[in-house]
């Protein structure tokens, strides 16, 4: 009796997980057709100044798909992504100057280095939560940012720091051979930048995504499934960290010249803002949250409005996110969308309504 | 089979679990008491989430208190949670994949095991439907599904029918007494509902104020007059 019950959901039941679902299949057309416009669009369609905010833009979706995997996924609040991300910078300009190792090499390097320091920030987490983690992570970026101020940026200067103050043409950081000008480094970035959607994509399919699921919901109930919660935890740290170090192997081409000014500590802070409005617990929020970090600025900036406002609008954002939409604008907009396609496609049909029915 | 010895466990000034001894043979075991007796403590200490004070836990021949938490799981400690804990991101297929595969049970069998614990709890709903998306009692059989799924030794069933209506309360008891011959575990049910615990449990054991005060064949047990002083509270009024 049970055995019939088992083989009937069985093979019942291996179709429906097995074969990708249309919403599947949408989602991998969009992703493509995304992926295509980005590439092959976007480099023809847009000045140079566009351009240059769009590799900014392919560069803090990742940041913002690290933070997302730590707020999102695993429940923890960091607010020292940005400062990783000028470690990664940090260590991939210095290794820049120092070597002539090809691009995608001194990027992995620059991850994996990110990587060891950026789990070391998360280790507070495994003892600390919610407001304390979010303020611990806040004050070690805090300290980063008071040393990387005294140590300033590598400017092909010699020692371990690799800054010089005496000269006054200070050299470029070097970009790959292939992406020399600014259109295709920005395709070089995009690339980079999908490899590290990826690499997330995966984890979270597979076990450590399950697990973080638990931890988040629920961390007896994690421990009772026998998920090594303190191991997971590091996990996703290690992960964020090594995206964010790569992204910033990205960043350091991008500029060419890297300033500690440009990284000020409460940046991690409006990178937080920015994932919530984009939606932390999808990947889709990432890019929103970044588009709204660098390409929105960009735009104001052209039309000749103070970025300054953008404080005030992230402020009210976050806020109406919150209260309305707390998943996110990646998931509250395709919802309105279908809504409203609904709500014209009812209108069309019914194309003079009874003046009879007040609804 | 599992054997309790002198199991002590204190919070402050509390004493929760004081000098508990008790044996549980096999099949599945009910243990029953008031509201504060001491039964979700002495399942957070065989789960690992609380250190006793003093007191030996052997099971199956293993020093289970000097195992860390997680490892228990995967060596064959389950349990369900007085708050059913299904995982609502995930899967009902997911849910009970994530105990398998922790416990580094074979990657080949995973898709039959998980699929056998969910039809074994009779769980209609689809596999890959999101836990958020299940009903109340969907939810406690997802959570037993997790429990016995892949080679559990000990299942903890913390009231997994609290606030079920009659009729999942009596489907969730057959599913709970064909745990033991199902998986060979042993099952160690704590619940209030006294017509569920007869119906599933050859033996029970009784807490008051952290102490033993009665074990047996549960018909037995349950015409105890101590066990019947201990739940009415005549006992030692002053």
């Amino acid at each position: 009796m049970l055995d019939t019950a088992s083989r009937t959901a069985a093979g019942g039941q291996r179709s429906p997980l097995r074969r990708p679902d249309r919403r599947t299949l949408a989602q991998l057309a969009v992703i493509t057709g995304l992926l295509l416009f980005a590439f092959f669009a976007t480099p023809q369609l847009f000045s140079l100044y566009y351009i240059d905010a769009m590799t900014q833009v392919a560069v803090y979706s990742v940041v913002a798909l690290g933070l997302g995997v730590l707020v999102g996924r695993v429940g923890m609040v960091s607010l020292g992504q940005v400062a990783v991300l000028t470690i990664g910078a940090w260590v991939a300009a210095r290794l820049l100057f120092a070597t002539t190792q090809p691009y995608p090499l001194v990027l992995l390097e620059a991850g994996v280095i990110t990587m060891v320091l950026g789990t070391l920030i998360g280790l507070p987490a495994l003892r600390l939560r919610g407001l304390y983690l979010a303020l611990i992570t806040l004050m070690l970026a805090g300290a980063l940012a008071v040393v990387l101020t005294t140590t300033n940026f590598p400017n092909g200067g010699h020692g371990f720091l690799g800054y010089d103050a005496s000269t006054v043409h200070i050299a470029a950081i070097r970009r790959p051979a292939i992406a020399e000008s600014d259109p295709a480094y920005y395709r070089y970035a995009v690339v980079v930048a999908a490899l590290m959607f990826l690499l997330v994509l995966i984890h979270i399919r597979t076990r450590p995504g399950r697990a973080w699921a638990a931890i988040r919901q629920s961390e007896p109930a994690a421990l009772a499934a026998g998920i090594n919660t303190t191991l997971y935890k590091l996990w996703a740290f290690a992960l964020a960290s090594f995206i964010t170090g790569v992204a910033g192997g990205v960043l350091a081409g991008a500029v060419h010249y890297l300033y500690s000014i440009t990284f000020p500590t409460q940046e991690s802070i409006t990178l937080l803002a920015a994932v919530l409005m984009g939606g932390a617990y999808s990947m889709w929020g990432a890019i929103v949250a970044a588009l709204l970090l660098q390409l929105l600025p960009a735009l104001l900036n052209n039309w000749g409005v103070s970025a300054d406002w953008l404080t005030i609008l992230f402020g009210i954002g976050v806020l109406q996110v919150l209260t309305t939409a707390p998943r996110g604008l990646a998931d509250q907009v395709p919802k309105d969308l279908s809504r409203l396609g609904r709500l014209l496609l009812g209108l069309r049909r019914r194309p003079a309504p009874s003046g009879s029915d007040p609804a | 089979m599992i054997e309790v010895s002198g199991l002590t466990v204190r919070f402050g000034g509390v004493t929760s679990l004081d000098g508990m001894s008790v044996t549980f043979d096999s099949g599945t075991c009910g243990l029953i008491g008031p509201n504060g007796a001491g039964k979700t403590t002495f399942f957070n200490v065989l789960s690992g989430f609380v250190r006793p004070a003093a007191g030996t836990v052997r099971a199956f021949g293993e020093d289970l208190l000097s195992m860390v938490h997680f490892r228990r799981a995967r060596w064959g400690v389950r349990r369900t949670f007085q708050t059913e804990q299904a995982i609502e991101e995930l899967s009902v297929f997911d849910n009970v994949a994530m105990v398998h595969e922790q416990a580094r049970l074979s990657r080949a069998s995973r898709r039959q095991d998980v699929l056998g614990a969910i039809s074994f709890v009779g769980l209609g709903a689809d596999p890959s439907a999101r836990a958020a998306t299940l009903a109340a009692g969907e939810r406690r059989l997802l959570e037993v599904a997790r429990a016995v799924v892949g080679r559990p030794k000990l299942v903890l069933l913390d009231e997994p029918a609290a606030g079920l209506p009659d009729q999942e309360t009596r489907h969730l008891g057959e599913v709970i007494r064909a745990i033991p011959e199902h998986t060979g575990a042993l099952a160690i049910l704590v619940d209030h509902d006294m017509s569920l615990v007869s119906a599933c449990c050859e033996t029970t054991a009784v807490l008051d104020f952290g102490k033993l005060i009665a074990s047996g064949p549960t018909a037995g047990v349950l015409r105890d007059d101590r066990v019947i002083r201990a739940y009415l509270g005549t006992a030692e009024v002053a």
